[in-house]
Protein backbone atom coordinates (compact mmCIF):
# COMPACT_ATOMS: atom_id res chain seq x y z
CA UNK A 1 0.00 0.00 0.00
CA UNK A 2 1.36 3.35 -1.20
CA UNK A 3 1.86 5.53 2.41
CA UNK A 4 3.59 8.50 0.50
CA UNK A 5 2.83 10.00 -2.94
CA UNK A 6 4.89 12.79 -3.55
CA UNK A 7 4.14 14.80 -7.31
CA UNK A 8 5.81 17.63 -8.99
CA UNK A 9 6.55 18.84 -5.84
CA UNK A 10 8.51 22.25 -5.99
CA UNK A 11 9.46 24.65 -3.00
CA UNK A 12 10.98 28.24 -3.57
CA UNK A 13 11.92 30.35 -0.36
CA UNK A 14 11.32 33.39 -2.35
CA UNK A 15 13.56 33.67 -5.78
CA UNK A 16 15.31 30.14 -4.65
CA UNK A 17 14.07 26.84 -5.66
CA UNK A 18 15.13 24.57 -3.05
CA UNK A 19 13.17 21.70 -4.61
CA UNK A 20 12.64 21.78 -7.92
CA UNK A 21 10.44 18.51 -9.11
CA UNK A 22 10.24 15.42 -6.57
CA UNK A 23 8.26 12.72 -7.53
CA UNK A 24 8.37 9.58 -5.39
CA UNK A 25 6.11 6.95 -3.46
CA UNK A 26 6.92 5.56 -0.43
CA UNK A 27 5.33 2.21 0.44
CA UNK A 28 3.64 1.10 3.80
CA UNK A 29 6.77 -0.63 5.87
CA UNK A 30 9.73 0.82 3.92
CA UNK A 31 12.29 2.63 5.53
CA UNK A 32 13.62 5.42 3.06
CA UNK A 33 16.80 6.91 3.42
CA UNK A 34 17.96 10.46 1.51
CA UNK A 35 21.16 11.01 1.77
CA UNK A 36 22.55 14.25 -0.60
CA UNK A 37 25.13 17.28 -0.07
CA UNK A 38 23.94 19.76 2.46
CA UNK A 39 22.16 22.22 0.46
CA UNK A 40 20.40 19.61 -1.76
CA UNK A 41 16.84 20.39 -0.08
CA UNK A 42 16.64 16.78 1.22
CA UNK A 43 15.70 18.66 4.66
CA UNK A 44 13.19 20.74 2.99
CA UNK A 45 11.89 17.82 1.13
CA UNK A 46 11.30 16.03 4.48
CA UNK A 47 9.64 19.24 5.76
CA UNK A 48 7.61 19.43 3.57
CA UNK A 49 5.92 15.83 3.52
CA UNK A 50 4.20 17.20 7.07
CA UNK A 51 3.63 21.13 5.58
CA UNK A 52 6.07 22.46 8.11
CA UNK A 53 7.32 24.40 5.00
CA UNK A 54 4.65 25.66 3.23
CA UNK A 55 4.48 23.67 -0.42
CA UNK A 56 4.91 25.96 -3.25
CA UNK A 57 3.85 23.64 -6.08
CA UNK A 58 2.93 20.21 -6.71
CA UNK A 59 0.82 17.25 -4.10
CA UNK A 60 1.75 15.32 -1.36
CA UNK A 61 -0.25 12.33 -0.95
CA UNK A 62 -0.37 10.92 2.78
CA UNK A 63 -2.09 7.84 3.41
CA UNK A 64 -4.59 8.31 0.93
CA UNK A 65 -4.96 12.25 1.83
CA UNK A 66 -3.79 15.14 0.27
CA UNK A 67 -1.53 17.95 2.32
CA UNK A 68 -1.46 20.14 -0.15
CA UNK A 69 -5.54 20.69 0.00
CA UNK A 70 -6.22 23.62 2.08
CA UNK A 71 -9.83 21.84 3.01
CA UNK A 72 -7.25 18.49 4.62
CA UNK A 73 -7.09 19.49 8.59
CA UNK A 74 -3.29 19.45 8.82
CA UNK A 75 -3.24 18.64 12.80
CA UNK A 76 -5.15 15.47 12.11
CA UNK A 77 -2.81 14.24 9.42
CA UNK A 78 0.49 15.37 11.37
CA UNK A 79 -1.11 13.35 14.14
CA UNK A 80 -0.43 10.27 11.94
CA UNK A 81 3.28 11.36 10.78
CA UNK A 82 5.75 12.02 13.52
CA UNK A 83 9.00 13.80 13.33
CA UNK A 84 12.60 13.27 14.80
CA UNK A 85 14.66 16.78 14.98
CA UNK A 86 18.20 17.21 14.51
CA UNK A 87 18.15 19.53 17.56
CA UNK A 88 15.70 17.15 19.45
CA UNK A 89 13.49 20.47 20.17
CA UNK A 90 12.04 18.62 23.32
CA UNK A 91 10.22 21.09 25.82
CA UNK A 92 12.83 22.23 28.76
CA UNK A 93 9.76 23.16 30.95
CA UNK A 94 8.26 19.71 31.13
CA UNK A 95 9.74 16.60 32.46
CA UNK A 96 10.70 13.93 29.79
CA UNK A 97 7.36 12.28 30.92
CA UNK A 98 5.14 15.36 30.50
CA UNK A 99 7.02 15.70 26.88
CA UNK A 100 6.08 12.47 25.70
CA UNK A 101 2.55 12.71 27.31
CA UNK A 102 1.48 16.20 26.01
CA UNK A 103 0.37 15.47 22.66
CA UNK A 104 -2.03 12.63 23.43
CA UNK A 105 -3.30 14.49 26.61
CA UNK A 106 -4.01 17.67 24.55
CA UNK A 107 -4.85 16.26 21.33
CA UNK A 108 -7.82 13.75 23.85
CA UNK A 109 -6.21 10.10 22.31
CA UNK A 110 -7.45 8.46 25.88
CA UNK A 111 -7.16 9.42 30.43
CA UNK A 112 -4.40 9.95 31.87
CA UNK A 113 -4.04 6.81 33.32
CA UNK A 114 -3.85 5.29 30.32
CA UNK A 115 -1.23 7.79 28.48
CA UNK A 116 0.96 7.50 31.10
CA UNK A 117 1.45 3.50 31.03
CA UNK A 118 1.69 4.24 27.55
CA UNK A 119 4.27 6.89 27.63
CA UNK A 120 6.14 4.54 30.60
CA UNK A 121 6.48 1.61 27.71
CA UNK A 122 8.09 4.25 25.08
CA UNK A 123 10.54 5.56 27.51
CA UNK A 124 11.29 1.75 29.08
CA UNK A 125 11.33 1.18 24.58
CA UNK A 126 13.87 3.46 24.13
CA UNK A 127 15.85 2.81 27.74
CA UNK A 128 15.45 5.43 29.68
CA UNK A 129 12.29 4.45 32.37
CA UNK A 130 14.73 6.10 35.00
CA UNK A 131 14.58 9.17 33.25
CA UNK A 132 10.77 10.11 33.30
CA UNK A 133 10.58 12.54 36.16
CA UNK A 134 13.99 14.76 34.89
CA UNK A 135 13.71 17.64 32.70
CA UNK A 136 15.75 17.75 29.43
CA UNK A 137 18.44 19.65 30.66
CA UNK A 138 19.76 17.22 32.61
CA UNK A 139 20.00 14.52 29.51
CA UNK A 140 22.84 13.60 27.40
CA UNK A 141 22.59 14.31 23.60
CA UNK A 142 21.36 10.58 22.97
CA UNK A 143 19.23 10.68 25.75
CA UNK A 144 17.35 13.68 24.54
CA UNK A 145 16.66 11.97 20.78
CA UNK A 146 15.64 9.33 22.38
CA UNK A 147 12.89 10.97 24.11
CA UNK A 148 12.09 12.82 21.06
CA UNK A 149 11.48 9.86 19.35
CA UNK A 150 9.24 8.14 22.71
CA UNK A 151 7.18 11.60 22.25
CA UNK A 152 6.91 11.38 18.20
CA UNK A 153 5.41 7.32 19.20
CA UNK A 154 3.51 9.07 21.60
CA UNK A 155 0.86 9.68 18.99
CA UNK A 156 1.06 6.25 17.35
CA UNK A 157 2.07 7.71 14.09
CA UNK A 158 2.26 5.51 11.08
CA UNK A 159 4.72 7.53 9.37
CA UNK A 160 8.27 8.85 10.90
CA UNK A 161 10.39 11.66 9.95
CA UNK A 162 13.58 11.84 10.62
CA UNK A 163 15.53 14.98 9.88
CA UNK A 164 19.45 14.34 10.48
CA UNK A 165 19.23 12.89 14.00
CA UNK A 166 22.02 11.76 14.94
CA UNK A 167 24.18 14.86 13.44
CA UNK A 168 24.25 17.11 16.95
CA UNK A 169 25.10 14.00 18.62
CA UNK A 170 28.69 13.17 20.04
CA UNK A 171 30.26 10.21 18.22
CA UNK A 172 29.56 7.51 20.93
CA UNK A 173 25.91 8.06 21.90
CA UNK A 174 24.89 7.99 17.78
CA UNK A 175 24.83 4.14 17.81
CA UNK A 176 22.11 4.55 20.97
CA UNK A 177 19.79 6.23 18.59
CA UNK A 178 20.49 4.22 15.42
CA UNK A 179 19.54 1.37 17.44
CA UNK A 180 16.17 1.96 18.72
CA UNK A 181 15.20 3.73 14.74
CA UNK A 182 16.90 0.33 13.52
CA UNK A 183 14.16 -1.65 16.30
CA UNK A 184 11.25 0.74 15.15
CA UNK A 185 12.15 -0.07 11.13
CA UNK A 186 12.63 -3.88 12.15
CA UNK A 187 8.68 -3.37 13.91
CA UNK A 188 7.32 -2.36 10.69
CA UNK A 189 7.45 1.76 11.05
CA UNK A 190 7.28 3.36 7.83
CA UNK A 191 10.38 5.73 7.95
CA UNK A 192 11.97 8.31 5.91
CA UNK A 193 15.56 9.23 7.25
CA UNK A 194 17.25 12.24 6.02
CA UNK A 195 20.89 11.22 7.15
CA UNK A 196 24.60 11.41 7.17
CA UNK A 197 24.92 7.94 8.43
CA UNK A 198 25.96 5.43 5.20
CA UNK A 199 26.30 2.96 7.15
CA UNK A 200 22.43 3.13 8.87
CA UNK A 201 21.59 3.89 5.25
CA UNK A 202 23.10 0.71 3.74
CA UNK A 203 22.27 -1.74 6.37
CA UNK A 204 18.39 -0.66 7.67
CA UNK A 205 17.13 1.31 4.54
CA UNK A 206 14.90 -0.99 1.96
CA UNK A 207 15.59 2.29 -0.64
CA UNK A 208 18.48 5.30 -0.64
CA UNK A 209 18.15 8.17 -2.19
CA UNK A 210 20.02 10.63 -3.71
CA UNK A 211 19.61 14.29 -3.47
CA UNK A 212 21.18 17.06 -5.24
CA UNK A 213 20.59 20.54 -6.51
CA UNK A 214 17.01 20.11 -5.71
CA UNK A 215 16.22 17.20 -7.88
CA UNK A 216 16.19 13.08 -6.98
CA UNK A 217 19.55 12.27 -8.67
CA UNK A 218 19.14 8.21 -8.42
CA UNK A 219 17.18 6.07 -5.82
CA UNK A 220 18.08 2.26 -5.94
CA UNK A 221 18.39 -0.35 -3.19
CA UNK A 222 21.42 0.67 -1.01
CA UNK A 223 23.85 -2.26 -2.39
CA UNK A 224 23.10 -0.78 -5.76
CA UNK A 225 23.04 2.30 -4.96
CA UNK A 226 26.47 2.56 -2.70
CA UNK A 227 28.13 -0.61 -4.33
CA UNK A 228 27.31 0.52 -8.40
CA UNK A 229 25.74 4.49 -8.54
CA UNK A 230 25.09 4.99 -12.01
CA UNK A 231 24.93 8.71 -11.75
CA UNK A 232 27.95 11.11 -12.08
CA UNK A 233 26.90 12.99 -9.19
CA UNK A 234 26.32 10.27 -7.06
CA UNK A 235 29.51 8.60 -7.73
CA UNK A 236 31.24 11.98 -6.97
CA UNK A 237 29.57 12.20 -3.30
CA UNK A 238 29.68 8.90 -2.07
CA UNK A 239 34.18 8.81 -2.86
CA UNK A 240 33.43 12.14 -0.56
CA UNK A 241 31.93 10.14 1.99
CA UNK A 242 32.78 6.69 1.91
CA UNK B 1 8.56 62.81 65.03
CA UNK B 2 5.40 62.61 67.28
CA UNK B 3 3.85 64.95 64.27
CA UNK B 4 5.10 62.38 61.54
CA UNK B 5 3.65 59.45 63.59
CA UNK B 6 0.25 62.02 63.51
CA UNK B 7 0.05 61.75 59.66
CA UNK B 8 1.18 58.23 59.46
CA UNK B 9 -2.19 56.92 59.12
CA UNK B 10 -3.51 59.42 56.77
CA UNK B 11 -0.21 58.95 54.40
CA UNK B 12 -0.95 54.93 54.76
CA UNK B 13 -5.07 55.65 53.47
CA UNK B 14 -3.29 56.85 50.40
CA UNK B 15 -0.73 53.88 49.98
CA UNK B 16 -3.89 51.97 49.85
CA UNK B 17 -4.93 54.04 46.82
CA UNK B 18 -1.81 53.37 45.10
CA UNK B 19 -1.71 49.43 45.32
CA UNK B 20 -5.53 49.72 43.98
CA UNK B 21 -4.65 51.67 41.40
CA UNK B 22 -1.17 50.12 40.68
CA UNK B 23 -3.17 46.16 40.95
CA UNK B 24 -5.62 46.75 38.15
CA UNK B 25 -3.41 48.98 36.12
CA UNK B 26 -0.86 46.09 36.28
CA UNK B 27 -3.57 43.68 35.43
CA UNK B 28 -5.25 45.65 32.44
CA UNK B 29 -1.83 46.92 31.12
CA UNK B 30 -0.55 43.47 30.97
CA UNK B 31 -3.74 41.65 29.22
CA UNK B 32 -3.36 44.83 26.96
CA UNK B 33 -0.30 43.73 26.53
CA UNK B 34 -0.46 40.25 25.61
CA UNK B 35 -3.45 41.10 23.67
CA UNK B 36 -1.19 43.57 21.48
CA UNK B 37 1.79 41.51 21.32
CA UNK B 38 -0.24 38.74 20.00
CA UNK B 39 -1.75 41.31 17.10
CA UNK B 40 1.81 41.86 16.45
CA UNK B 41 2.41 38.71 16.10
CA UNK B 42 -0.12 37.04 13.50
CA UNK B 43 0.37 37.25 9.75
CA UNK B 44 -2.78 39.64 9.68
CA UNK B 45 -1.28 42.90 8.28
CA UNK B 46 -4.02 45.71 10.04
CA UNK B 47 -3.50 43.76 13.25
CA UNK B 48 0.13 44.41 13.34
CA UNK B 49 0.13 47.58 12.31
CA UNK B 50 -2.89 48.87 14.94
CA UNK B 51 -0.41 47.04 17.49
CA UNK B 52 2.79 49.12 15.93
CA UNK B 53 0.95 52.09 16.10
CA UNK B 54 0.00 51.77 19.20
CA UNK B 55 3.48 51.24 20.83
CA UNK B 56 4.65 53.93 18.69
CA UNK B 57 2.37 56.38 20.23
CA UNK B 58 2.54 55.69 23.75
CA UNK B 59 6.39 55.67 23.68
CA UNK B 60 6.83 58.19 21.74
CA UNK B 61 4.09 60.79 24.29
CA UNK B 62 5.06 61.77 27.90
CA UNK B 63 2.65 60.17 30.36
CA UNK B 64 1.41 63.07 32.04
CA UNK B 65 0.27 64.24 28.61
CA UNK B 66 -1.72 61.02 28.12
CA UNK B 67 -3.22 61.34 31.85
CA UNK B 68 -4.08 64.83 30.72
CA UNK B 69 -5.68 63.46 27.16
CA UNK B 70 -7.73 60.81 28.97
CA UNK B 71 -8.94 62.66 32.19
CA UNK B 72 -9.60 66.47 30.59
CA UNK B 73 -9.46 65.39 26.75
CA UNK B 74 -11.71 62.90 26.99
CA UNK B 75 -14.07 63.58 29.62
CA UNK B 76 -14.79 67.09 27.68
CA UNK B 77 -16.29 64.78 24.82
CA UNK B 78 -19.94 64.64 25.35
CA UNK B 79 -20.69 61.26 25.09
CA UNK B 80 -17.70 60.06 28.06
CA UNK B 81 -17.62 60.53 31.93
CA UNK B 82 -14.49 59.12 33.54
CA UNK B 83 -14.10 59.13 37.19
CA UNK B 84 -10.15 59.93 38.37
CA UNK B 85 -9.64 57.04 39.64
CA UNK B 86 -10.80 55.22 36.38
CA UNK B 87 -9.16 57.62 34.04
CA UNK B 88 -5.72 57.08 35.94
CA UNK B 89 -5.97 53.45 35.90
CA UNK B 90 -6.59 53.31 32.23
CA UNK B 91 -3.42 55.66 31.87
CA UNK B 92 -1.23 53.49 33.80
CA UNK B 93 -2.46 50.49 32.27
CA UNK B 94 -2.37 51.76 28.56
CA UNK B 95 1.18 53.18 29.31
CA UNK B 96 2.61 50.09 31.36
CA UNK B 97 0.42 48.10 28.15
CA UNK B 98 2.76 49.52 25.24
CA UNK B 99 5.84 48.81 27.31
CA UNK B 100 4.52 45.01 28.53
CA UNK B 101 3.51 44.68 24.60
CA UNK B 102 7.08 44.95 23.58
CA UNK B 103 8.56 42.58 26.40
CA UNK B 104 5.81 39.93 25.72
CA UNK B 105 7.31 40.19 22.00
CA UNK B 106 10.53 39.84 21.97
CA UNK B 107 9.52 37.13 24.70
CA UNK B 108 7.85 35.34 22.19
CA UNK B 109 10.43 35.78 19.63
CA UNK B 110 13.15 34.44 21.87
CA UNK B 111 12.26 31.17 21.90
CA UNK B 112 13.44 28.86 19.37
CA UNK B 113 11.35 27.99 16.66
CA UNK B 114 12.04 24.31 17.02
CA UNK B 115 9.97 24.67 19.81
CA UNK B 116 7.00 25.68 17.57
CA UNK B 117 7.69 23.23 15.28
CA UNK B 118 8.25 20.26 17.36
CA UNK B 119 4.78 21.00 19.04
CA UNK B 120 3.26 21.40 15.70
CA UNK B 121 4.25 17.97 14.43
CA UNK B 122 2.92 15.99 16.99
CA UNK B 123 -0.73 17.49 16.00
CA UNK B 124 -0.80 20.72 17.91
CA UNK B 125 -2.59 23.72 16.73
CA UNK B 126 -1.20 26.85 16.51
CA UNK B 127 -3.12 28.44 20.05
CA UNK B 128 -2.07 24.94 21.89
CA UNK B 129 0.85 25.14 20.89
CA UNK B 130 1.42 29.12 21.76
CA UNK B 131 -0.01 28.36 25.28
CA UNK B 132 1.47 25.05 26.46
CA UNK B 133 4.90 25.45 25.15
CA UNK B 134 5.49 29.37 23.78
CA UNK B 135 4.14 31.42 26.27
CA UNK B 136 5.00 29.30 29.76
CA UNK B 137 8.83 29.39 28.19
CA UNK B 138 8.66 33.02 27.52
CA UNK B 139 6.95 34.27 30.44
CA UNK B 140 10.15 32.51 32.76
CA UNK B 141 12.23 34.75 30.15
CA UNK B 142 10.32 37.74 31.08
CA UNK B 143 9.96 37.76 34.13
CA UNK B 144 12.67 40.02 35.28
CA UNK B 145 11.81 42.77 32.73
CA UNK B 146 8.15 42.26 33.37
CA UNK B 147 9.16 43.17 37.03
CA UNK B 148 10.94 46.10 35.84
CA UNK B 149 8.19 47.74 33.84
CA UNK B 150 6.01 46.99 37.27
CA UNK B 151 8.14 48.90 39.57
CA UNK B 152 8.46 51.71 36.78
CA UNK B 153 4.52 52.05 36.39
CA UNK B 154 4.58 51.78 40.36
CA UNK B 155 6.21 55.09 40.46
CA UNK B 156 4.59 56.23 37.64
CA UNK B 157 0.94 55.92 39.71
CA UNK B 158 3.03 59.04 41.92
CA UNK B 159 1.91 61.42 39.01
CA UNK B 160 -2.03 60.76 39.56
CA UNK B 161 -2.07 63.31 42.07
CA UNK B 162 -2.09 65.82 39.52
CA UNK B 163 -5.35 65.27 38.92
CA UNK B 164 -6.66 64.65 42.58
CA UNK B 165 -6.45 61.39 43.21
CA UNK B 166 -6.08 60.81 46.74
CA UNK B 167 -2.64 58.46 47.01
CA UNK B 168 0.61 58.96 48.95
CA UNK B 169 2.30 61.91 47.41
CA UNK B 170 -1.15 64.13 47.18
CA UNK B 171 -1.70 63.23 50.88
CA UNK B 172 1.77 64.31 51.41
CA UNK B 173 1.42 67.13 49.41
CA UNK B 174 -1.91 68.15 52.00
CA UNK B 175 0.09 67.57 54.76
CA UNK B 176 3.46 69.42 54.03
CA UNK B 177 1.51 72.16 53.14
CA UNK B 178 -0.41 72.17 56.32
CA UNK B 179 2.47 71.16 58.60
CA UNK B 180 5.47 72.62 56.84
CA UNK B 181 7.42 69.76 58.12
CA UNK B 182 8.74 69.41 54.30
CA UNK B 183 11.71 67.38 55.20
CA UNK B 184 10.20 64.88 57.39
CA UNK B 185 6.83 63.97 55.45
CA UNK B 186 8.64 63.31 51.84
CA UNK B 187 11.14 61.37 53.83
CA UNK B 188 8.28 59.25 55.15
CA UNK B 189 6.83 58.94 51.26
CA UNK B 190 10.13 57.89 50.05
CA UNK B 191 10.58 55.13 52.36
CA UNK B 192 6.96 53.80 51.95
CA UNK B 193 7.91 53.79 48.40
CA UNK B 194 10.73 52.36 48.78
CA UNK B 195 9.72 49.53 50.91
CA UNK B 196 6.87 48.54 48.61
CA UNK B 197 9.45 48.28 45.44
CA UNK B 198 11.88 46.33 47.45
CA UNK B 199 9.03 43.71 48.39
CA UNK B 200 8.32 43.70 44.81
CA UNK B 201 11.40 42.96 43.76
CA UNK B 202 11.94 40.04 46.61
CA UNK B 203 8.80 38.71 45.31
CA UNK B 204 9.99 38.86 41.40
CA UNK B 205 13.34 36.88 42.34
CA UNK B 206 10.92 34.32 45.04
CA UNK B 207 9.13 33.23 41.40
CA UNK B 208 12.03 33.80 39.56
CA UNK B 209 13.49 31.01 41.75
CA UNK B 210 10.62 28.66 41.83
CA UNK B 211 10.39 28.60 37.99
CA UNK B 212 14.13 28.86 36.81
CA UNK B 213 14.22 28.04 33.55
CA UNK B 214 15.47 24.18 33.12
Amino acid sequence: MTMIQVRNLKKSFGELEVLKDINVEIQEREVVCVIGPSGSGKSTFLRCLNRLEDITDGHVVINGQDITDSKQDINKIRENVGMVFQQFNLFPHMTVLQNVMLAPMKLGKGDKSSIEKKALELLAKVGLSDKAKVYPGELSGGQKQRVAIARALAMDPKIMLFDEPTSALDPEVVGDVLAVMKQLALEGMTMIVVTHEMGFAREVGDRVIFMDGGFIVEENVPEELFGNPKEVRTQAFLSKVL
Amino acid sequence: METIIAVLPYLMQGLKVTLYIFFFSIIFGFLIGLVTALMRLTHIKPLNWISKAFVDVIRGTPFIVQLFFIYFGLNSLEFISLDRTVAGILTVAVNAGAYFSEIIRAGIQSIDKGQMEAARSLGLTQSQTMRSIVLPQAFRRMLPTITNQSIISFKDTSLLSIIGIADIVQRGKIQASATFMHFEIWLTVGIIYFVIIYLLSLLSSFIERRFVLR
